[in-house]
């Protein structure tokens, strides 16, 4: 057991180390910082003396090593385009995008677990496959169309939604909360709707799948053979078997839903993380790019470790497998 | 963002409804041929419908430049004078805008026609790319195990870990900023196929790796080593038949996916450059004209980017389930 | 699609009800100031909303005429040498009194090396401290201008500057962030409040500002929206009740609107197009637009009427001229443009041997009103026109390196004589041969020493009638040799909701809502 957790755990420290050595790439890739950093009237012995003092001229490996050991501290520069904490940037963007996730996690539960029982036990039927098709439009649909037309509808026509931002905000120290106040919780309605979508129909799709797996099992078989009322086949045994799976990719898609968050803020201009990084690609801005990548990143593996080990726990017989 | 799903489920051992490869699979190439799928496939009239428009869309959109009353890349085909010219019907419409034109004087339907082909192309060469990558990776990896499976796996888990339009974006943004100003354009639609690429080959490697490594083991493969039949015929003539039908609907899905993220990194302002409008370049251009009147100009490409990307994947789904012999 | 329905008031007025008593302005602009520090990137946005924290030695009131902010007097002791009086009285928002220090530590941070607002105070020299309301400031010569440049110098606390250490103005370069960056301290109408960058910018009222205040405002909340259309939206549901970016497509929609009031004003900025003039271009060809008839096919392929009428819906005044009417130097032959002729273009390119020039037309995206629109249809218009452009857009911090030092072939660039409102602004910084304080945007590298001998007269001229008849005639010589491609004074539209009682707009479109009311 330990050795299975050790192992998960070196395997995660690895994907972590290359992973920063790709953002460390993207640098490189980019070109000169001192070029994107210098402003025009400066003279050639100042730039030198700037690629000196970054440690531009020290051997790649050092570089490298510096950058890991600093984004271990939180230590991932200053932004090119408005001179501040790359670090500190972030942190005031992730209540804004962790809310919006969180939310829309919720949504996709509430609606996609009913709707996939729906479909299963009602196999065949004109309901179950007209949902079925209305799934594979949920996943057809490009989220910042559907954002696109959300606001179209409910915003400029409608006026029912706020069609910016995030509302009122309240501080609870560094963490901002737009959930308790009216105007916040307004504005995360569409965002998190659209959002949802398409983690809507995939965990529909899922529970479906499950259900049928679950149906077709001897025991199921054998306990309605036994005249056990079919309600209670679906929702005591057959749900029930099906939630983990439900459960575990829920957890392990929270780390997609923040990097597809970042559709979302662009079309609603949610100030997020996930926002922050968009205007970085468009103004070039690397150090910001190469912290949200690391940070996501992180995010993605520590839930996919922590989801793997979980699962090594409550089923020994997986140990094996990797 | 339906390779994320395949991710997950070939990450960690969540059951799902995706193919996976098994032994079980060996031998339901014949099912082509006895015509189980035939059969389903008449069976579903939406699917019918959603071949017949996909195949519709497609020849559109390739013989566009034959029929099309403007090639809408040629700036100098482009007049001011003609702009938003609403479609045919309405009372403005002038022949030969039969969808309106756009702010620059361009014909709305030649617009997205040729951003389809656009799409479309770039859709099916990050697929085959991508399946050619993945399964050479996946085969040898799988077919000589030790050090070769460890790296290309854990280079697998690396990118894995980053989440796939992350990729996309990162790949996109630095290679264009690479490439020469002169180049930018033309190499705009190659960046957009390596981006895809780069984080879709390795689903296909992980399933054929799984096979191989089955396969390695069974006795023809050993008798074959027996007699000294080369290591690359005994991958392509026997065990890479076996991991088709899993590839071959991860393929298609992949395909709608892979013009979805096209279509957002042109919507976000990396993709396609506006003198070569994909249909994200399109809707993104439109967009600043959505409540000004001028409706048509972001409307069609919306309409057609969806019709797309459903038919594909209903043609997607319906494979899935045809092939799983698990849902029949 | 719909007109707007009823059902918008309604949350129009439910949000009216939800605000607290104070009265608010919801501002919602294009896009983003960079920083809080005026100095950081030699933005006029910026800088123009930082006003409203900070205050210069003098300012422009609702006519544009110069009066007295935080000077109350001034004289010149020597041909070269200005003495301003301080006001007195005046304290900074932290508390701290305004003295003769805090403007030589203000002019110290603004002309250091790194400065990128250098260039914004070409003449200046040294400044010394008489007593403490008393300061000299020294130039390099004689200069009529100094005013004007000193609108856009806002002042700080020396004392506030020094103990946050951050004497030396913002540099990204530096590693560590500039205190001023994110925090401000100025002797304005308005206090910071909080600030989250791209999200929301919050100023409250400051109670105890020196003049009589003009404004009812209690507190303004600066929101960037920079998607144009969630913009319209926004105004139009009432989450925001004023914007000085109304798109210039949606300004029909927006004036059928209820309750929305539209404010045009022709702007003062006029759109050009600079030619790459050093002797190759960046791919080493040899430089065909050194030669005038490439310049001038390239004149007349452009259809600026057409532009005007559709990339700006008539709302842009097409012009031949570097400066707008409203600019002292200008004259109304230099306004004209010729008729716009594909067929004489082509006829001249091939002429010049030219014909198929193949070259790179760098544009940005998010400086100018339709930019990347407008390039769009230049390169259509110039394709027809026997020329082979190829589009580079981009935003402008990013297409900015590429536009200095001759890198691109032709860019755009927009130019409003701000903060100087006068024509030699655009000689001094534009048209002479690159140089010390001289031609810091001369890009394409050009040097033509006829009009740097009128333009380097015209410095130091002190009458003000010789003065501009030399600026005219250096404009004139410019437009004959075409160094410059005028096309229009882009158009300027204001939006605000029935909240907003009165605002004053100049053509220099700066939002001064130190003079703004809103509905009680």
């Amino acid at each position: 057991m330990l050795v299975f957790i050790l192992k998960r755990l070196v395997n995660a420290i690895f994907v972590m180390l290359a992973v920063a050595f790709l953002a460390f790439a993207i640098f490189q890739v980019a070109g000169d910082p001192v070029e994107m950093l210098a402003n025009e009237q400066m003279s050639q012995a100042d730039r030198d003396a700037l690629r000196d003092r970054m440690g531009l001229n020290d051997p790649m490996p050092v570089q490298f090593l510096r950058f890991v050991g600093n984004a271990a501290q939180g230590d991932f520069g200053m932004s090119y385009r408005n001179n501040q904490d790359v670090i500190g940037l972030i942190a005031e963007r992730f209540p804004a995008t962790m809310e919006l996730v969180l939310v829309a996690t919720l949504i996709s539960l509430v609606v996609g677990i009913p709707l996939g029982i729906l479909t299963a036990i009602g196999r065949g039927r004109w309901y179950a496959e007209g949902l079925q098709f209305l799934s594979i439009i949920g996943v057809s649909l490009p989220s910042f169309v559907v954002g696109i037309m959300l606001i179209l509808v409910f915003s400029v026509i409608l006026g029912w939604s706020p069609s910016f931002g995030r509302g009122e905000v309240i501080d609870f120290g560094w963490w901002s909360t737009g959930l308790l106040t009216p105007s916040g919780r307004e504005a995360l309605v569409l965002p998190a709707i659209s959002l949802s979508l398409y983690q809507i129909t995939l965990i529909m799709r899922l529970v479906r799948a499950e259900m049928l797996e679950v149906l077709r099992t001897d025991f199921i078989k054998f306990a309605r053979a036994r005249g056990i009322p079919r309600r209670r086949i679906w929702f005591r045994h057959a749900l029930r078997n099906c939630l983990m799976p439900v459960v575990t990719m829920t957890a392990m898609n929270v780390g997609v839903l923040i990097a597809f968050a970042l559709i979302t803020e662009t079309v609603f201009q949610w100030p997020g993380m996930g926002m922050l990084f968009i205007q970085a690609v468009t103004f070039l801005d690397f150090p910001v790019m190469a912290a949200y990548l690391v940070i996501i990143s992180f995010i993605f593996v520590v839930l996919n470790t922590a989801v793997d080990i979980s699962y090594a726990i409550i089923d020994p017989r997986l140990r094996s497998a990797r | 963002m339906s390779q994320q799903q395949n991710q997950l489920s070939s990450m960690t051992p969540v059951p799902s409804d995706e193919p996976t490869a098994s032994p079980q699979d060996t031998g339901k190439r014949g099912k082509w041929r006895d015509g189980e799928i035939y059969q389903s496939f008449r069976r579903r009239p939406a699917t019918i419908g959603a071949a017949i428009l996909l195949l519709f869309l497609i020849a559109t959109a390739f013989l566009s430049p034959l029929f099309v009353p403007q090639n809408p890349y040629d700036a100098a085909q482009l007049d001011l004078l003609n702009a938003e010219i609403p479609p045919i019907w309405q009372a403005d419409g002038q022949w030969p805008f039969i969808l309106g034109t756009d702010t620059q004087g361009r014909d709305v339907l030649s617009a997205i026609l040729y951003g389809s082909r656009v799409s479309i192309v770039i859709g099916v060469a990050a697929v085959l790319l991508s399946l050619i990558v993945g399964i050479t990776f996946g085969l040898l990896a799988g077919y000589y195990g030790g050090i070769i499976d460890t790296l290309l796996m854990r280079l697998g888990d690396v990118l894995l870990s980053i989440p796939t339009i992350l990729v996309a974006i990162l790949v996109s943004s630095l290679a264009r900023q690479a490439l020469p100003a002169s180049l930018r354009d033309v190499g705009a639609a190659g960046v957009l196929v390596l981006a895809i690429v780069l984080s879709s080959w390795v689903q296909y490697a992980r399933t054929v790796r799984a096979q191989a490594s089955v396969e390695r083991e069974k006795e023809y493969v050993l008798a074959a080593r027996v007699l000294h039949v080369p290591n690359r015929r005994i991958m392509l003539g026997h065990i890479l038949p076996n991991t088709l039908t899993p590839i071959f609907v991860a393929a298609t899905l992949n395909f709608g996916m892979a013009i979805l993220t096209e279509a957002t990194l042109s919507f976000l302002g990396i993709g396609m450059p506006p003198g070569q409008p994909s249909l994200g370049t399109l809707i993104r251009l439109g967009n600043d004209y959505l409540f000004s009147g001028s409706w048509w100009i972001v409307v069609f490409p919306v309409m057609q980017l969806s019709f797309l990307v459903v038919t594909v994947n209903m043609i997607g789904d319906w494979l899935r389930d045809a092939l799983n012999p698990k849902l029949r | 699609m719909k007109p707007i329905q009823a059902g918008l008031l309604a949350t129009a007025a439910m949000m009216t009800a939800m605000s607290v008593q104070a009265e608010t302005l919801r501002w919602g602009a294009a896009r983003d100031i960079y920083s809080l520090d005026p100095y950081s990137y030699g933005d006029s946005y910026t800088i123009a909303f930082m006003n409203h924290v900070y205050e210069a030695l003098v300012r422009y009131d609702e006519n544009l005429e110069i009066e007295g902010a935080l000077a109350t007097e001034w004289e010149t002791v020597s041909p070269s040498v200005w003495r301003f009086h301080l006001r007195e009285g005046v304290t900074f928002q932290d508390g701290a009194e305004f003295t003769a220090d805090d403007v030589i530590a203000s002019l110290t941070r603004v002309s250091d090396p790194a400065s990128p607002l250098k260039g914004n105070l070409p003449a200046y020299k040294s400044a010394t401290k008489v007593d403490d309301h008393t300061v000299d400031i020294e130039l390099t010569g004689p200069y009529p201008l100094l005013l004007n440049d000193l609108t856009n110098i806002l002042i700080f606390d020396a004392d506030w500057l020094k103990d946050n250490d951050a004497e030396k103005p913002s540099d990204a370069a530096a590693g560590v962030e500039n205190y001023a960056t994110n925090n401000a301290n100025g002797t304005g109408p308005f206090i910071v409040e909080s600030r989250t960058p791209d999200a929301k910018t919050v100023l409250v009222r400051n109670e105890d500002w020196w003049d009589e205040p003009q404004h009812n405002i209690d507190r303004i909340e600066f929101t960037p929206i920079t998607s144009a259309p969630t913009r319209v939206a926004a105004l139009l549901s009432g989450e925001i009740n004023f914007t000085e970016e109304a798109p210039v497509q949606d300004l029909e929609r927006l004036a059928a609107a209820p309750g929305v009031t539209l404010q045009e004003t022709p702007s003062l900025r006029t759109i050009m197009f600079g030619f790459n003039r050093k002797p190759e271009l960046e791919d080493g060809r040899e430089n065909p637009f050194n030669d005038l008839h490439v310049r001038q096919a390239f004149d007349i392929a452009i259809d600026r009427d057409l532009l005007a009428k559709r990339v700006f819906r008539g709302k842009s005044r097409p012009s031949g001229s570097m400066v707008a009417p409203e600019i002292p130097g200008y004259a109304e032959a230099l306004d004209a443009y010729p008729a716009a002729d594909p067929e004489k273009a082509r006829a001249l390119l091939a002429e010049a041997g030219h014909e198929g020039l193949e070259f790179s037309l760098v544009c940005t995206n998010d400086a100018y009103v339709n930019d990347e629109e407008l390039c769009r249809a230049v390169v259509s218009m110039l394709s027809r026109a026997g020329f082979k452009p190829t589009l580079d857009s981009a935003p402008q911090a990013l297409q900015t390196p590429k536009r200095a030092g001759g890198k691109s072939d032709v860019y755009i660039i927009g130019w409003a004589t701000l903060p100087m409102m006068d024509a030699y602004s655009v000689l001094q910084q534009i048209i002479h041969t690159k140089g010390e304080a001289w031609g810091v945007f001369n890009w394409g590298e050009w040097s033509y020493p006829e009009i740097d001998k009128l333009i380097e007269q015209a410095s130091t001229e002190m009458d003000r009638d010789k003065r501009l008849a030399i600026e005219t005639e250096a404009l004139q010589m410019a437009k004959d040799e075409l160094v410059m491609l005028p096309l229009y004074q882009q158009p300027m539209a204001w939006a605000m909701s029935e909240k907003v009682e009165s605002v004053v707009q100049n053509p220099d479109n700066k939002a001064r809502h130190w003079l703004t009311r809103l509905a009680e």
